[in-house]
C-alpha cells in the first residue's frame, strides 16, 4: 500500500475515533482545561503553519511565486468580507496571471 | 408545530448543500497534492471533516510523510470530539450502532445546526438533515474538483495551486477577527505557527515543519495564563 493510501486510512479512522470519543468519554476528560487549551489553539498554528508552507515553500526551499500574490489578494477579499468561494476565485486568477506574465 | 419543522429542514439542507459544494475546492487541492480521485473521495466519504481533510493533503502535497499528515489532521480533528460532548445531551443516540452512526457526521456545521434549534427535537431534526446533504454534497463535489482538476493546464494549474493556501487563510480568517475568543492570542500563534514553518522548512524533511510548528507553538505558550 502506498505512503498516500496509509495517511488516508489511519487518517480517516483516527478522525473517526476522535468523533466517537466525544460522544463516548466521560464529558470532565474532555473539558480538562489543558485539553480545552489544545483544542482552541492548535487550530491557529496549524492553519498558520500551512498557509505559510503552501504559499512559500516548494520542498526544502523558500520560493516567491504566484501563489504569494494569490494569497496577498485572498487576504485583502476577506479584509473585505468576500465569500469563500470569491476568495478562492480571485486567488486562483491572480496566481493564473503572475503565471502568464512570467510563465 | 409542523412549520417549524418544515423550516427547520429547508434551513439545514440549504446550509449542508451550500457548504458541500466546497467539496469542489477540497477535490481540487487533493488533486494538486498529487492524490487520485478514490483517495480524494475516501477522504471524504470517511474522514468527512473538511479542515482536516485539507491538512491532511495539504501535508502530503508539501512532500511530508504519512505520519506528519495524519499528526496535522488528527490535531485538527480534536475539535470533533470536543462538539461531541456538547451534542450528547441534544442528540441521546441509543444502543452503540446509533452512537456509532451518530459520531460520523459530528462536524462544525452539523453541531452548529444541532446547538442553533430551539429544542432537542429540531436539534436532531436538524442535525439528521444537515448532516445528510452536507454528506451527500460534500462527497459529490468532491469528486468533480479531483476531476476536474486533473484535465487542467500549466495556467490553470498555476491557478489552482495559489487556491490552496488562500482556502487555508479562509479557514483560519474567522479564528483571527474580532468577536472570537482570545483573537490577539489566536493571532499570535497564528503568525509563530506561520514563521516557526518557514524556518524549520529547509531544515527538516518536508512536511514535517507542519507538525513541529505546531509543537514549538504550543510549548511557547504552555503555562501562559
Amino acid at each position: 500500500m502506498s505512503t498516500v493510501w496509509v495517511a488516508v486510512v489511519v487518517g480517516a479512522v483516527g478522525c473517526y475515533l476522535l468523533k466517537v470519543a466525544g460522544l463516548s468519554v466521560p464529558a470532565a476528560w474532555v473539558e480538562h482545561p489543558v485539553v480545552a487549551r489544545v483544542v482552541e489553539f492548535v487550530p491557529a498554528a496549524l492553519l498558520g503553519a500551512l498557509v505559510a508552507v503552501q504559499a512559500a515553500t516548494s520542498g526544502s526551499e523558500l520560493v516567491l511565486d504566484g501563489r504569494l500574490v494569490g494569497l496577498a489578494v485572498a487576504a485583502l477579499a476577506l479584509a473585505l468580507r468576500a465569500p469563500f468561494v470569491v476568495v478562492l476565485l480571485l486567488a486562483g486568477a491572480a496566481g493564473a496571471l503572475v503565471q502568464v506574465l512570467t510563465g | 408545530m409542523p412549520s417549524t419543522r418544515a423550516q427547520t429542514v429547508r434551513d439545514a439542507v440549504g446550509l449542508g448543500v451550500a457548504v458541500g459544494l466546497y467539496g469542489v475546492a477540497f477535490g481540487a487541492a487533493a488533486d494538486a497534492a498529487g492524490l487520485d480521485v478514490w483517495q480524494a473521495l475516501t477522504l471524504s466519504a470517511l474522514m468527512f471533516t473538511g479542515a482536516s481533510q485539507f491538512a491532511l493533503v495539504g501535508v502530503l502535497g508539501a512532500g511530508g510523510g504519512a505520519l506528519a499528515a495524519v499528526g496535522s489532521a488528527l490535531l485538527l480533528g480534536t475539535r470533533n470530539t470536543v462538539y461531541g460532548v456538547r451534542l450528547l445531551p441534544l442528540l441521546q443516540p441509543r444502543g452503540t450502532l446509533r452512537r456509532l452512526g451518530t459520531a460520523h457526521w459530528v462536524i462544525d456545521e452539523t453541531t452548529a445546526l444541532a446547538l442553533a434549534a430551539p429544542d432537542r427535537d429540531l436539534a436532531r431534526l436538524a442535525f439528521w438533515t444537515g448532516g445528510a446533504s452536507l454528506y451527500l454534497s460534500w462527497n459529490a463535489m468532491t469528486v468533480v474538483g479531483a476531476l476536474g482538476a486533473a484535465a487542467l493546464g500549466a495556467t490553470a494549474q498555476a491557478a489552482l495551486d495559489a487556491v490552496v493556501p488562500a482556502a487555508f487563510l479562509a479557514l483560519l480568517w474567522p479564528r483571527l477577527q474580532r468577536g472570537w475568543d482570545e483573537a490577539p492570542a489566536q493571532r499570535r500563534v497564528a503568525l509563530g505557527g506561520a514563521l516557526v514553518a518557514l524556518a524549520l522548512t529547509p531544515v527538516v524533511p518536508a512536511g514535517v515543519q507542519v507538525v513541529a510548528a505546531v509543537v514549538a507553538v504550543a510549548l511557547a505558550g504552555r503555562g501562559r495564563r
